[in-house]
């Protein structure tokens, strides 16, 4: 990577444009990956389905309207169908009852897509630790941004979403989705998935779950198993 | 909750009906002036009681707020417990004509509790039966599609009784989501020439990701329609129920999350009205100014997403900056924007800041502005007056029947607003007036909330200009923290503090239906305690419940276009509807 800045008097773009799309050749050249000059444009062109359900969605709303503005960073066109959206930002509580459509929405929306939770709603359950409650949206897809808060502050879902870009720019989520290996990233305060007991979690009935199609997850619900085992007999 | 009423217990037309009911199986009970009216019916005689209570000129009950189910299975102390008769319904009613409260109580056993349906008496009562049905395991009989409603198919049992674990769940798969009652129904008029079913939500960007509703539609015409809810019910009333009294306040917050200071206030006063206490004059002050502030927000999203759904933009950016600029006065009163959790049982939980009125004169000139900019692009915009003129017509009697409170049932010409009719936290002091249409559309809800809009600054106004001086907080240390010098330096305050955090409040055993105006309408909160630190029954009484379970009543007949007015208009909070 050529880190030199190159200036042609001819040059209409520039450099440099980013990190990955090192120098142009003349006006109308530039040399570089193609992998790199794709997730610059991947990072630089997000388009945002809003699976807004409740309070963090008006948060949302904040920062796409004009005080907060989220269209300086690239992530201007919100789409409410999946069909033309790679990133799904999940704002709100998700029941049990949404859930199913959740993940059908997830399905429909094309490679590569992205996903931002939301909120300590949609990252954990919340404190909605009840019967009807999906205690974190990750029981239904993978996640890539968790964003804590309840809600969110719309200076915290920017950060979020600059993380996200990060990530993309520099190929790591891809290079995960290709491993099939998951490692999601936390903004703001933790969102405390650690800290709680099992005890505090809201459980399925038993011989119940949520079909976890990505292995990644997979491997991680034996975890818990394993502790919870481990548990029993402490 | 001190002193009892007379032998009358509040109920004017008593001798009535004890003439119509001589057996004594409608009688009324007695209840704390604080609380509404009673009257009790045994099970047989329920329905002739509710039939009686609508029908009667000396009763009039015409409109149905709500319908309480508890389980009383773990409570024990109130003298109305009797045996067996686990569960017990409370039909809260209002009279639009005489402005009275009423509840209509009946008890049910622990097996087969059943009851008659309410529905041709009270057309209101159709979802709340469905609720009742799904979360407290009541059934009735003749209702018209007795199904669940909050929870989803694949739930097992009832969630709210009290045997049910608070954190059981239960799966739901696609098959559970997806069937309707009307995909299947083939009994639709012969003339229709061809009709085709659409699924319209719950991810749409005009149903706010929660509302269903499926439609039979003939070309663009609506001939039959369906909703559904449920999609966000997180289970407040049973989270309430394993938390301190204090502990609720941040849980009501995200009821109506456009306005989340209004639930705040509406549940503190009604613990408040169970403990007997008055809480400082400026709290109460405050309180007022801030809910105004969120009426003015709820407003304007309601406004400004109603037109996204329309298709101007535009607008919105208008309406959204009063909201961010109201949020700024927010966070410096509490440090939240959004969920404030601002009001504790017994004031406030801080100070406001030292130039509170000088910042509200200042906000109150600016959003005045920002309605004008919103009037400017809408009110004789012709576009906006011919998708709003005439569609999503509610007239007044149906407003009524099915239980409409707040700017949907002024809209239609019933003057009802708590706020001048059971004037509280000072109401009854400012100047105001309540803004009624006649027409009942799309297009005279919004000139209502409009209005209203200016009516709340006309208050804020009026309020901030005698803001009181003095604490946000009562002194009562039973029920509030006492100050950190007291508890490091006082062997009385460190015990008030340790009970406080460590108990909860000790509310005394009793039963509460405390209302206020919310911004989409009479706002209730029916409070069981037993006394203990924790809410034994937290019911709240939904405002946009009624609202989204007529709106699939309006649209028939309408375009599918007009049902996205008619839903924006209604201003249906999801958080709110669902709990």
């Amino acid at each position: 990577m050529n880190d030199k800045k190159v200036y042609l008097p001819t040059a209409r773009i520039e450099p440099p444009l980013a990190p990955g799309v090192p120098s142009t050749v003349g006006s109308d050249f530039l040399t570089t990956k193609l992998d790199a000059l794709v997730q610059w444009g991947q990072k630089n062109s997000l388009w945002p389905m809003p699976f807004g359900t409740a309070c963090c969605a008006i948060e949302f709303m904040s920062s796409v309207s004009s005080h907060y503005d989220l269209a300086r960073f690239g992530a201007e066109v919100v789409r409410f169908s999946p069909r033309q959206a790679d990133l799904m930002i999940i704002a709100g509580t998700i029941t049990d009852k949404q859930a199913p459509i959740l993940r059908k929405i997830y399905d429909q929306m094309p490679e590569p897509k992205w996903v931002i939770s939301m909120g300590v709603c949609a990252c954990t359950g919340g404190f909605y630790r009840a019967y009807h409650v999906v205690q974190g949206v990750d029981e239904i897809v993978p996640v890539d941004v968790y964003v804590a808060g309840c809600p969110p502050t719309p200076e915290n879902l920017i950060h979020g979403l600059i993380e996200l870009q990060k990530r993309i720019q520099s190929g790591e989520l891809a290079r995960h989705r290709e491993a099939k290996t998951y490692v999601p990233i936390r903004v703001g305060t933790d969102p405390q998935v650690e800290s709680l007991p099992a005890w505090s979690k809201a459980v399925m009935a038993p011989g119940r779950s949520h079909g976890r199609e990505f292995p990644e997850m997979a491997e991680s619900a034996e975890a818990e198993a394993a502790e919870a085992e481990k548990g029993s007999k402490a | 909750m001190s002193a009892t009423l007379s032998a009358t217990g509040g109920v004017s037309f008593a001798p009535v009906l004890e003439r119509k009911f001589p057996d004594g199986s409608v009688s009324v009970e007695r209840r704390p002036a604080a609380d509404v009216p009673t009257v009790v019916a045994a099970p047989g005689s329920f329905h002739e009681a509710a039939r009686f209570l609508r029908d009667d000129p000396a009763a009039g009950f015409d409109l149905l707020l709500d319908l309480v189910a508890v389980d009383r299975l773990k409570l024990d102390g109130p003298p109305s417990f009797r045996g067996d008769e686990r569960f017990q319904l409370n039909a809260l009613l209002y009279s639009t004509k005489r402005n009275e409260h009423l509840r209509l109580r009946v008890a049910l056993p622990a097996t087969e509790p059943r009851l008659q349906t309410l529905a041709e008496v009270w057309p209101a009562s159709n979802w709340f039966e469905r609720e009742a049905w799904d979360l407290m395991g009541i059934r009735f009989d003749g209702h018209p599609n007795l199904a669940r409603l909050l929870t989803h198919n694949g739930f097992v049992g009832h969630a709210l009784r009290k045997d049910y674990e608070a954190g059981q769940r239960w799966l739901c798969t696609d098959e559970d989501v997806l069937q309707t009652a009307l995909a299947a129904k083939t009994d639709l008029p012969e003339d229709v020439f061809e009709t085709m079913t659409l699924n319209f939500g719950p991810s749409h960007p005009s149903t706010h990701g929660t509302l269903r509703i499926v439609l039979r539609v003939d070309g663009e015409r609506i001939v039959a329609a369906e909703s559904e809810c449920g999609y966000l019910h997180r289970c407040f009333e049973k989270m309430s129920e394993t938390h301190t009294y204090t502990q609720v306040i941040p849980y009501t917050d995200r009821l109506n999350y456009c306005s989340p200071m209004i639930n705040g206030n509406g549940y503190a006063r009604a613990v408040e009205q169970m403990l007997g206490i008055e809480i400082p004059a400026r709290a109460r002050a405050v309180r007022v100014v801030l809910s105004e502030f969120s009426r003015i927000m709820d407003h304007m999203v309601c406004i400004g997403a109603n037109l996204v759904d329309l298709g101007g933009l535009t607008t919105f950016w208008y309406s959204y900056q009063a909201r961010e600029e109201i949020y700024s006065l927010l966070e410096a009163c509490c440090g939240a924007r959004l969920t404030s959790s601002y009001a504790r049982i017994g004031g406030l939980s801080l100070d406001v800041p030292d130039n509170f009125v000088e910042w509200c004169r200042t906000l109150g000139r600016s959003v005045t502005t920002h309605i004008r900019e919103v009037e400017t692009l809408l009110t004789k915009n012709r576009i906006f007056q011919k998708r709003m003129s005439g569609t999503g017509v509610v007239t007044k009697e149906q407003a009524i029947a099915w239980g409409f409170t707040g700017p949907c049932l002024r809209a239609s010409g019933v003057g009802y607003d708590v706020r001048k009719d059971k004037p509280y936290d000072g109401y009854d002091e400012v100047d105001f007036d309540v803004p009624v249409a006649t027409a009942g559309d799309n297009y005279s809800r919004y000139l209502v909330r409009m209005e209203e809009m200016r009516q709340s600054l006309r208050i804020i106004e009026q309020v901030v200009s005698k803001l009181p001086g003095g604490p946000v907080v009562s002194d009562d240390y039973r029920v509030v923290l006492p100050p950190k010098e007291m508890v490091y330096n006082e062997m009385e305050g460190l015990i008030f503090h340790f009970k406080n955090v460590f108990e909860g409040i000790q509310v005394p055993a009793g039963e509460i239906y405390s209302y206020t105006e919310g911004a989409n309408g009479e706002l209730g909160y029916s409070i069981v305690s037993d006394g203990s630190g924790r809410p034994y029954r937290v019911k709240v009484r939904p405002p946009c419940f009624p609202l989204f379970a007529a709106f699939e009543k309006i649209i028939i007949g309408g375009m599918v276009s007009d049902a996205v007015a008619t839903l924006g208009t209604l201003n249906i909070i999801a958080g709110e509807l669902d709990r």
